[in-house]
Order: structure tokens, then C-alpha cells, then sequence
């Protein structure tokens, strides 16, 4: 493997780690708040629909993306309708919206398309394109510095970019602001919270409609950057892995970059190489290279990683005593 | 103490507060006068902690009013309660464990959007805070790290941090040992000097005296009296607390007592928060007897049955049924006791006694299910014989209405612990341990679960009756001892004694300090 394989290498996992990090960070916020999300993958599914359907008909990726957002912080509001207002099990919630997304997109794609529950290909001007940074070629014979600055620092879309960005912004919101100081807070003791003279339901609110934003995020990077289009269920279990990954990093921003990273490694592992030979075991299979991103949660949320701590006050409905 | 409406601090007019079915606040009156500290006594579940959670909007009053110096004020939420200069110590503190003291000060109090000049603030005040009041504790140590003390201190900054002018204590030193208690009543000492105002919610009558100016009593969620400390004794407090009820009358022969069945020594127990509440306990409870446990509720009674009842482990101490002795690890549990002859009704039929969702005739056999007549084919239940056995049991024990396949929580609260009864007795056990039977019962099943007691015991059976209900004790115990923070303050014979007596052992006074001869 020679230098330049690692730096596309890692290029390639940069992309495919944006829509589980976007998705992690979503479930940050939420569960950080003391709102379990499992329907992580559901939002990311309805929005990443949305959002291919809406570019596909309007031809503009950046109103598609707004619609993803839209459809996605919408199933977020059911969660928190649910779980919040209503007081209901959030595990629960949380899977209701996983397979309404699932119905719904298979349904409604069908019904508008008739692709089969696809959405028509885009165009390259109706998605969101990788941008070359400036003197990418005049760098390229620079050793190191240029194949690193042309595969991984450049070429990216405007979606990966934010995603990156999102994770010192958490960190700073969670931990230098207000906000961030009583969305903690609500996720450990709730009743704190309230009794300081806050209120829980705005903040819970709060939280599970960022998870919404960045969840939609997620879905559109999926069917208008990384793809040109929606399939069905093409989301395939990356919310999980989002989950997983939340987990590794134990509810903390960087970590959770790291965590997602990871996965975006061996994904990019798997597709890059289909048959790697290991001396004295033979050929590994296809199958297994690609299935190490989901081998990888297992364990992960099996607990072979440690005992992750989970904010106190989590999938519980804030209730007065009594 | 001043006079006049324009001192007081804190005035409830006629608050009501009820939840679904319990009346927990009954038309509550009471006014606090600025500059005092004014102590609220009264049983467990006599509604303390709910009448001090409305005044701090945690929750609303069904009706009354509220007024904070003369003003009338609505506190709909906490926020509310703060801004009129309201702050509350819980009783199960309200912090953020893995939150460093400052950020629990600060939290809800924040100056802006962003932390920093808010922590740096809150740092400041906190040092003038400390020095003033001998508050200190470090604001960076986290606070799930620290000592219950401690983080008392926590919710007493952030009372203070918020400015309060009136602040509000529930059973502060329920956790504390005497030396932070001695330190925390001169925190409030100082408060008081400075002119705030304290109200501190307890049930021990030492603390009242030692501290408060005046004192309200409440029972039953009503408001009895509120009297000058200086003016009252603990006797008269303890007496207004447990009331003065028409005395219940059982018809029963003297009794005859027999062997020892359950005898115990050095019984200790120490809490998960390190708090001893049991320290030493000796008795012995002998065939075809009661004896009655009084004493003002938290005393340690509670501890006392679970105890003997395997419900949990103790710390040390021995006690022996029959002579054998009973392991009181925590490798044991009820079902060993109940398999040894140790039956139990426990004080909280619907947390400890009764599955509330379960039909009649399943919670007619539950901890006895294992048992070879209640057995059908391989693992399965005899349902025909668990349900001959209710019905039986319904006819014996006058449940109503007569139906074992009726929900349990359909049940009235007399017939539920007539469930509980019937299922405890129905095996004829050596001893029988029970707690509070007829609490939230009505007056006819009182007297049918009395005499239920007393037919026990002329079977010659060991009856151990805790009852806060000291009416319900002097009419069915033979014998009595009363408890006091977690010591046995006092034996009497239940015919040689009077309820003034009692009261006064129960406020932890000993007139007669001749050694009763312990029946052994």
C-alpha cells in the first residue's frame, strides 16, 4: 500500500464518516438532554428522501436540503411529542418513527415516481458537489504535503466541511455556553433543573429539534451528496452505527468524531479492498470486509469497549415526584 | 417575635392539595413571621413536604392563596418562588452529580448566554459566601464526590447565590451527623441574625426546641396548632402530632404469655448513606402475645420490621426464632423467613404487599405460589386450586367485593389489606410481624383486621404490631416498647401506662428511669 492509496484512503473515510457523525452529534444533543433517540436512522431516512425528491423536482440541491431538514425535524417533533409532552417510552417512540420513515418513503416514493420507491438521478448541478481547493494541482508535486492536501484536505463537499465543523461547535455549546450547561444539566437530574426555575420541556424540545436539524443534515448529505438520488432503505443501519458510535465516544463531541471516523475507515476499507489476503489464513471473503463497520457495533454496544456511563436521567420521562 | 400582618414573611391562606384520591394539604393556614425560624413538625406523610413544595412552586395548589410580605403571589413554578425571594433545601437534594459546585450554584442563575463571566461571578460570591456564613467547600470539586454534608452546603449556596430572603429547609438533617447538624443549625442561627427568614420541616422534636421560634404542627394534612417554642414542650408537640383519637376498643383476655419465639439482640443497622438507624436493638417476643413498637414515625421502626422480615440485611446483631439463629446477611430474603414460620404484613401494602395490576386471586397466594398445593403439571400454576383457595379466603376474611377475579387497585384500601391479612395469616405462622395494618383503612375493617390480631394470638401465635397509630398499640399490645432514634426508649405493660407517658417516651423523655424488668 503506498502513500497515496492511504491518503485516498482516508479521503474516502472522511465522506463516509460525515452522515454518521452528523447523526451522532444529532443523538448528542438528544440524549445528552435525556432523550433516547433510536429513530436516528428513521429521520435520516425520511430526510435523506425528502431531500432527493425535492432537488430531483425543484433542481436545486440547497432547497432539497431544506427539505430533508423540514422532514426530518418533523418526525423529531413526534419523538418529543411523544416522549416529552405526552411522557410516553421513548425506545418505543423511537422505533414507531424508524419504521414509519421505512413505510413512508417506500410509499410515497412509489406513489410520486414510480421508480420502484426511487427518486429520478440528479443531475450534477442539483446536488452537492465535491469543491477543489485552489492550487490543489500546482501543489501536486510537492511530496506529502500535496497528494494530502489534494486527497483529504480538499475535494470535499460543502456538507463534510460542516460536519467537521459541527464537532468544535458542540463542544463549545455544550460546555461554554448556557444552553449547553443546562441541556446537560436536564440529562442527569431534571428536577435540578426545574427547581433552579428552568424548564425542562423547553429544553427538551430544544435538544430533540437540533437532533432533528442534524439528522436531516445526515439524510440529505446521503441522497445529494454521497449519491445522486434516493433508494430505498439506503440509509442502512447508519443511524445504529451513529448510535454505536455515540456509545464508544461516551456522549462527549470528540470522541464522538473519533468514533466515527473509525467506522468511516472500515467502510472505506471494505469497498476499496473486496478480497484482501492475509499470509497463512487465505482470502478473507467480500462479505466480511464489509460487514466489520456493523461487527464493529456489536461489540461496541455488547460493552467490550468499557462500561459507558450513560447521562443519569436518560429515556426517563421527566414526572414530579408522586 | 413582632406582631402584625406587616411582619410576616410567608402567610398561606386555606391552600388545598390533593393527589387523585389522597388529600395531602386540607385547607392549610399559616403565617411565618419575618427574622424567625419557624419549624413545621409533623408524622411522615402528614403533608409537610407538600404544603412547602407549593409555597416553591413545584407543585400548584388545588385552592388558597399564597403571600410573601403581605403581597399575594402567585407561584406557579419555580422561577416564580426565586424571584420572590423564596429558596428550598429537598430533602432529596436537588444537584447535578457529576456537576462541579459551581455549576450547580450557577445553573438557572446564569448571567448570559455564555458561562465564563457567569463562573467567574459565581466564584467570587461563593468566596464571600463561605467566609460569611463558614460555608466552605471547594467550588471545583465535583459534586457527586462530596459528603451528604456537603452537599447540603451546595443547595444552601445556591439558596443563598439566588439571593433568597425566606428559605426553606425539608428534614435537613435526615442525613446529616450530629456534629454537621450542630454546624448547620448555626449556618441558620446567622441566617436569622441577618433577618431572613427560616422555615425547617422535621419530625424530630430535639431539633424544633433547640432551634425554632415557633412551631406549626400538622397531621393528616391538616394544620393542628402553631405554638411559641418557648411556650410549648416536647410532650405537648408530640401529643398534638399523633393526636388524640376516640380510643378503639378490642375486646380481648389477658394474655398469656409463653416461650420466647423471636428473641433479639444488638440489632444495628447502617443505612447506604451511612446513617445508623437502628442502634442497638434488644427484645423478646414471646408466644401468645403483642407486643405493640410506638413511636413517632422514622424512628426506625420501619428498619426494625424490614429487618426481621429479611426484606433487608442488617449490620450486626442477632436475632433467633426459637433458639435457632436467623441469618441476617444479605443472602437471605423474606421468602427463607416465611419458610421458617416468619410471616409478615408489611406497612406499605402497595409497594411491599400487593401487585396492584394482579387480579384478587393472584396476589391471594403471591410468596406462597411455590408451595406444592398451589403446584399444577411441570412448572405451571394450579390455577383451579389458587382460585378455590382465594374464594376461601374471601368468604373467611369478609373481602368485598367477593370476586378473586377483580383487578386489586379496585379494591378499597380496607379490603386490600384484608387481602394481604388473610394471605399472611391463612398459614398460621409462629410470628407474626405487622405494620401499620389499618393504615388508610376504614373504621369497620379496623375493627375486623383487631380482631383478626388478637384471634392470632390466643392461637398462641408471637404477634410484633408497629403502628403510629398509638391508640391502635394501647388497645391491642400487651406490652409496649417505644422507639427513639433508633433505640428502644422505653418498655411499659400496656395496662400500667397512659398515653402521656408514651408521649414523652416517644419525644425521647424517660420520666421513670427504673429499669422495667425485662420480661426474661
Amino acid at each position: 500500500m503506498d502513500l497515496e492509496t492511504i491518503l485516498q484512503l482516508a479521503g474516502a473515510s472522511l465522506r463516509l464518516a460525515t452522515p454518521l457523525l452528523l447523526a451522532c452529534l444529532a443523538g448528542l444533543y438528544s440524549e445528552r438532554a435525556g432523550i433516547f433517540d433510536i429513530g436516528l436512522e428513521g429521520k435520516m431516512l425520511a430526510a435523506a428522501f425528502a431531500a432527493g425528491a425535492v432537488a430531483a423536482v425543484t433542481g436545486s440541491a440547497w432547497i432539497g436540503l431544506l427539505a430533508g431538514i423540514a422532514a426530518s425535524v418533523c418526525l423529531a417533533l413526534i419523538h418529543g411529542l411523544a416522549s416529552i409532552t405526552l411522557k410516553g417510552n421513548q425506545l418505543i417512540s423511537g422505533v414507531a418513527i424508524n419504521f414509519l420513515a421505512s413505510g413512508l418513503t417506500a410509499l410515497i416514493g412509489q406513489n410520486w415516481f414510480g421508480m420502484g420507491g426511487q427518486t429520478p438521478q440528479l443531475q450534477a448541478s442539483q446536488r452537492f458537489l465535491g469543491i477543489s481547493w485552489p492550487f490543489v494541482d500546482r501543489l501536486a508535486s510537492v511530496p506529502l504535503l500535496g497528494p494530502l492536501y489534494r486527497h483529504v484536505i480538499s475535494g470535499h463537499n460543502l456538507l463534510v466541511y460542516g460536519a467537521l465543523a459541527a464537532v468544535p461547535l458542540t463542544w463549545w455549546v455544550l460546555y461554554r455556553t448556557r444552553f449547553g450547561l443546562r441541556l446537560r444539566a436536564v440529562g442527569e437530574n431534571p428536577a435540578a433543573v426545574d427547581t433552579a426555575g428552568v424548564s425542562v420541556v423547553r429544553l427538551r424540545y430544544g435538544a430533540v429539534v437540533i437532533a432533528g436539524v442534524l439528522c436531516g443534515l445526515a439524510g440529505a448529505y446521503l441522497s445529494t451528496a454521497m449519491a445522486a438520488g434516493f433508494n430505498r432503505e439506503m440509509t442502512a443501519g447508519k443511524g445504529f452505527i451513529a448510535l454505536a458510535a455515540l456509545i464508544f465516544a461516551k456522549w462527549r463531541p470528540w470522541p464522538a468524531l473519533g468514533a466515527c471516523l473509525l467506522f468511516g475507515a472500515l467502510e472505506a476499507i471494505g469497498i476499496r479492498y473486496q478480497a484482501i489476503t492475509i499470509p497463512g489464513v487465505g482470502v478473507v471473503p467480500v462479505q466480511l470486509m464489509q460487514a466489520l463497520p456493523y461487527i464493529l457495533t456489536v461489540v461496541i454496544l455488547a460493552g467490550f469497549v468499557g462500561k459507558a456511563i450513560p447521562p443519569r436521567a436518560g429515556g426517563r420521562p421527566y414526572v414530579k415526584e408522586r | 417575635m413582632g406582631s402584625g400582618a406587616g411582619d410576616l414573611a410567608i402567610e398561606l391562606v386555606g391552600i388545598s392539595k390533593s393527589f387523585g384520591p389522597v388529600q395531602a394539604n386540607r385547607d392549610i393556614d399559616l403565617a411565618v413571621h419575618r427574622g424567625t425560624i419557624h419549624g413545621i413538625v409533623g408524622e411522615n406523610g402528614a403533608g409537610k413536604s407538600t404544603l412547602m413544595s407549593i409555597l416553591y412552586g413545584f407543585y400548584q395548589a388545588d385552592s388558597g392563596e399564597i403571600r410573601v410580605n403581605g403581597k399575594p403571589t402567585r407561584i406557579p413554578d419555580s422561577l416564580a418562588a426565586i424571584r420572590a425571594g423564596i429558596g428550598m433545601v429537598h430533602q432529596h437534594f436537588m444537584l447535578v452529580e457529576p456537576f462541579t459546585v459551581l455549576e450547580n450554584v450557577v445553573l438557572g442563575a446564569e448571567d448570559g448566554a455564555l458561562l465564563r463571566p457567569s463562573l467567574a461571578k459565581a466564584r467570587a460570591e461563593l468566596k464571600r459566601l463561605e467566609r460569611e456564613y463558614e460555608l466552605d467547600v471547594s467550588p471545583d470539586a465535583v459534586v457527586g464526590e462530596l459528603s451528604v454534608g456537603l452537599q447540603q452546603r451546595v443547595e444552601i449556596l445556591k439558596a443563598l447565590y439566588r439571593e433568597c430572603d425566606i428559605l426553606i429547609l425539608d428534614e435537613p438533617t435526615g442525613v446529616l451527623t450530629p456534629a454537621e447538624a450542630d454546624h448547620l443549625f448555626r449556618i441558620l442561627e446567622h441566617l436569622k441574625s441577618e433577618g431572613k427568614t427560616i422555615i425547617l420541616i422535621t419530625h424530630k422534636l430535639r431539633e424544633i426546641m433547640a432551634v425554632t421560634d415557633a412551631v406549626s404542627v400538622m397531621r393528616r394534612g391538616e394544620m393542628v396548632k402553631t405554638l411559641t417554642t418557648s411556650e410549648t414542650s416536647p410532650a405537648e408537640i408530640a401529643e398534638l402530632m399523633v393526636g388524640r383519637r376516640v380510643l378503639l376498643r378490642v375486646e380481648k383476655a389477658p394474655a398469656v404469655p409463653g416461650p420466647a419465639m423471636l428473641d433479639v439482640e444488638g440489632l444495628r443497622l447502617v443505612d447506604e448513606q451511612g446513617v445508623e438507624r437502628l442502634r442497638g436493638i434488644g427484645l423478646t417476643l414471646r408466644a401468645g402475645e403483642i407486643l405493640g413498637v410506638a413511636g413517632v414515625a422514622g424512628n426506625g421502626q420501619s428498619e426494625l420490621l424490614e429487618v426481621l422480615a429479611g426484606v433487608r440485611p442488617a449490620t450486626s446483631g442477632s436475632v433467633r426464632l426459637k433458639g435457632a439463629p436467623l441469618d441476617l446477611s444479605r443472602s437471605t430474603n423474606a421468602g427463607d423467613r416465611r419458610e421458617a414460620g416468619i410471616a409478615h404484613i408489611p406497612e406499605d401494602r402497595h409497594r411491599r404487599g400487593l401487585v396492584m395490576a394482579f387480579d384478587e386471586w393472584e396476589n391471594s397466594c403471591l410468596g406462597y405460589q411455590g408451595e406444592a398445593r398451589f403446584r399444577g403439571p411441570a412448572l405451571t400454576l394450579d390455577r383451579t386450586a389458587i382460585r378455590d383457595h382465594a374464594r376461601e379466603a374471601i368468604e373467611r376474611f369478609d373481602i368485598r367485593p367477593a370476586s378473586c377475579d377483580l383487578k386489586t387497585a379496585n379494591f378499597s384500601g380496607g379490603n386490600q389489606q384484608k387481602i394481604v391479612i388473610a394471605r399472611e395469616m391463612e398459614r398460621d405462622p409462629d410470628v407474626l410481624l405487622v405494620g401499620q395494618p389499618t393504615r388508610g383503612v376504614d373504621i369497620g375493617a379496623i375493627e375486623f383486621i383487631h380482631r383478626q390480631i388478637v384471634a392470632l394470638r390466643d392461637r398462641g401465635k408471637a404477634i410484633l404490631l408497629v403502628s403510629v397509630e398509638l391508640d391502635e398499640i394501647r388497645a391491642l399490645a400487651d406490652r409496649i416498647i417505644v422507639m427513639f432514634d433508633g433505640r428502644i426508649s422505653g418498655e411499659r405493660l400496656a395496662a400500667e401506662t397512659d398515653e402521656r407517658e408514651l408521649g414523652l417516651l416517644m419525644a425521647g423523655i424517660d420520666l421513670v428511669e427504673h429499669a422495667q424488668t425485662a420480661s426474661n
